[in-house]
């Protein structure tokens, strides 16, 4: 009876045990189920986080970043994207706030994107940068803040030559060409500002050029009557102009408007397509160097991503636009290098990295990375002439 | 010489701009004994009805500033009105004062949505040719500018002293339960002050775009300069609005030409503590007694 009863017992267990194991398989399956088919969607797909200024003081340069991006995504894909795998690219706005872009990239990562890309402003990448660098994820960034790559981050690469490689590049001009032998600077009191005017004052003092007047502004600032006056009393023979795109205009206008003789000459922002929209005929005559600019029509990748991305957006496409499409390029070019997207082989593999247009087409220029991020590549001198950026002359790679 | 000149006349012209929209707060204030925190916002909308009228119906840009200026006036005066302020009023000033921010809000999200978050360009009321004056090259653009404000300050207080209806309307505004008892028809003054509000701040939208450029976020600063200029000037009086804004523009100027461009922003908040604690009432401000 007791064994009968064992028996019933075990076979009772066991069937009960039996059931419960079936139980777990079945809920094991509901689980894995919906898992499995977000595994086998995430087996096919790359992610790329773009956080970018979409709204706020930066949108101007992050709407373009952006955009650019996109394009980018889009051709990659028609490509065969990247590992043989569709790219996907979430957006995350960082209103042009730092501390918002920190949690964003965190978010990001979180998601499971493999590479961010973004952010432009340099006081954002700051603080977001670190938080891609804990994760190691790669970051190509539009920052131009000497700062940035001078941090000993690993996973941090330019889109464009940092101030410290691009206001010298304007060395030459100011003392060749223009013949300077006294000078002002104009420029945004922020990350990006402060990084290019301190970088300027230091090549100046190199070319024997005296800095007679520094003026600083506030990011958003709207009214540059003050600063322009005091430019126009100083009398410098010319004016390096340091400021994000929206102050640009604002500052070309009042130049205009006090009738503010010297040369107006800056670095990339100066003569972006969207400052001259916004400042009209203020922008006339205004010079600036540039990393890359879509008006180089001569450089047949550049005439290329400019027209689509003019028949795609129904507007010109700014510096902004090309280093974000550039990011993405790069990322995808590096990793179908490496083979895989862990970020480690990533960063090893940006190490000291060439990538020229008659392999990698969609670079647009020869472009090198060194040990630090830091891009080199040729660049441009332009001068706002009939209303559109007009290149006056090449720079080499420095 | 010429720089200081150079300076003042374009503090001047920014000035008289702060006063058109600080003459709002004091219309407001005196027409329903609150703060329109809103005021920002509707000198930044305008420029949007404007570019709406030149990009997507194709108007020109004077038939716009014409377009933008009447819905302005239908939508941020008589809407406002209607749809705001009255049904709030009744419950208390303090509620009122919390719906306006959150209008503020509402309409620069809007703006963004709708028209992005960049900058648009804003073609120029006046040309901007520089003329000589005393040794300076002064922009045309800011004493029309300037010309025009103080024109339509002067109007206003001939308007608001000198007619019928405005006498009406500063009766409503010192005691409206009186005024009522008069024969005032309360309520149609009432209304004007906010047409005339949302005229205003249109004017102010025409006058500074072109330079500040329109953006959904331009109401920030210039709501809270402008509401400090009231302060200043004395917050019942619209001749103190004047004095409030034009002080503020100059002494914005001159600072970040003489002293510090780093602690521009700066200034008018010193200013606005340095008045409160002297003469709360304002520069020309008269004393208002509070029922309790």
């Amino acid at each position: 009876m007791k064994r009968h009863r064992n028996r019933f017992s075990v076979d009772w267990e066991d069937k009960v045990g039996r059931s419960k194991n079936y139980s777990g398989l079945l809920l094991a399956a509901l689980i894995a189920l919906p898992v499995g088919s977000v595994s086998a969607q995430t087996a096919n797909t790359v992610k790329l986080g773009m956080v970018g200024e979409l709204s706020g003081a930066g949108a101007p340069s992050g709407t373009n970043w952006r955009d650019g991006a996109r394009l980018a995504v889009t051709e990659v894909n028609a490509a065969g994207g990247i590992l043989g795998k569709k790219v996907e690219m979430p957006e995350y706005d960082t209103q042009t706030d730092p501390q918002v872009s920190r949690a964003l990239v965190q978010k990001a990562i979180d998601e499971g994107v493999v590479a961010i890309i973004g952010t432009v402003y340099s006081g954002s990448t700051l603080v977001n940068m670190l938080v891609a660098k804990q994760n190691s994820i790669p970051q190509f960034v539009g920052s131009e803040a000497p700062t940035i790559v001078e941090r000993g981050n690993p996973f941090v690469y330019r889109t464009s030559s940092g101030a410290q490689k691009g206001v010298p590049a304007l060395t030459p001009y100011f003392k060749d060409t223009l013949k300077a032998k006294k000078v002002g600077v104009a420029w945004v009191n922020n990350e990006f500002g402060r990084g290019g005017r301190n970088v300027f004052i230091a090549e100046m003092k190199k070319a024997g050029i005296d800095v007679i007047i520094d003026v600083p502004s506030e990011q958003a600032q709207t009214d540059y009557a003050a600063d322009v006056a005091k430019l126009k009393s100083a009398n410098p023979d010319a004016v390096f102009v340091y400021m994000n795109q929206e102050e640009s205009a604002r500052f070309l206008i009042e130049a205009k408007k006090q009738t503010l003789p010297m040369p107006l000459v800056g670095e990339v922002t100066l003569t972006e397509a969207k400052v001259i929209e916004l400042a009209g005929p203020a922008a006339e005559g205004a010079i600036a160097h540039v990393g890359v600019t879509a008006t180089a029509t001569e450089v047949p990748g550049i005439a290329a991503f400019a027209k689509s991305f003019e028949e795609t957006f129904k507007r010109k496409p700014t510096h902004d636009a090309i280093k974000g499409y550039v990011g993405v390029w790069s990322t995808k070019y590096v990793m179908d290098m490496v083979g895989k997207t862990d970020g480690e082989a990533f960063s090893k593999k940006m190490k000291g990295l060439c990538l020229k247009v008659a392999d990698h087409p969609k670079i647009l220029l020869d472009t090198c990375w060194d040990d630090r991020g830091e891009m080199s590549r040729p660049s441009f001198m332009v001068q706002v002439k009939g209303g559109s950026p007009v290149v006056i002359g090449a720079v080499p790679a420095n | 010489m010429s720089q200081f000149l150079q300076v003042l006349l374009s503090g001047l012209a920014t000035g008289a701009v702060y006063a058109l929209v600080a003459i709002g707060f004091t219309l407001v204030w005196q027409a329903a004994q609150t703060v329109n925190f809103a005021q920002g916002e509707f000198v930044m909308v305008p420029a949007f009805f404007v570019l709406i009228g030149m990009h997507w119906l194709g108007l020109s840009f004077w038939i716009s500033l014409l377009f933008g200026l009447v819905v302005s006036i239908v939508l941020l005066g008589l809407v406002f009105k209607k749809l705001i302020v009255e049904p709030i009023l009744p419950h208390g000033g303090i509620t009122l004062i919390i719906a306006t921010m959150a209008l503020g809000i509402l309409l620069k999200e809007s703006a963004k949505e709708f028209y992005g978050a960049e900058a648009q360009p804003f073609p120029a009321l006046f040309p901007g040719d520089p003329i000589n004056l005393f040794g300076a090259a002064v922009s045309l653009r800011d004493l029309l500018n300037l010309g025009i404000s103080l024109g339509v300050v002067v109007l206003l207080t001939l308007f608001l002293n000198r007619t019928r209806t405005g006498r009406c309307m500063q009766a409503t505004a010192q005691n409206p339960g009186v005024a009522e008892i008069l024969g005032v028809d309360v309520k149609r003054m009432v209304l004007y002050t906010f047409l005339i509000n949302a005229a205003l701040a249109a004017l102010a939208s025409f006058l500074i775009t072109p330079v500040y450029l329109a953006k959904f976020s331009n109401g920030e600063t210039l709501g809270l300069i402008a509401f400090i200029a009231a302060i200043v000037g004395g917050f019942n009086q619209i001749r103190g609005a004047l004095v409030g804004g034009l002080l503020i523009g100059v002494l914005d100027n001159l600072t970040a030409t003489y002293v510090t461009a780093q602690y521009r922003a700066a200034l008018p908040l010193v200013l606005l503590i340095a008045i409160i604690l002297v003469r709360p009432q304002g520069l020309v401000g008269t004393s208002e007694g509070r029922a309790v």
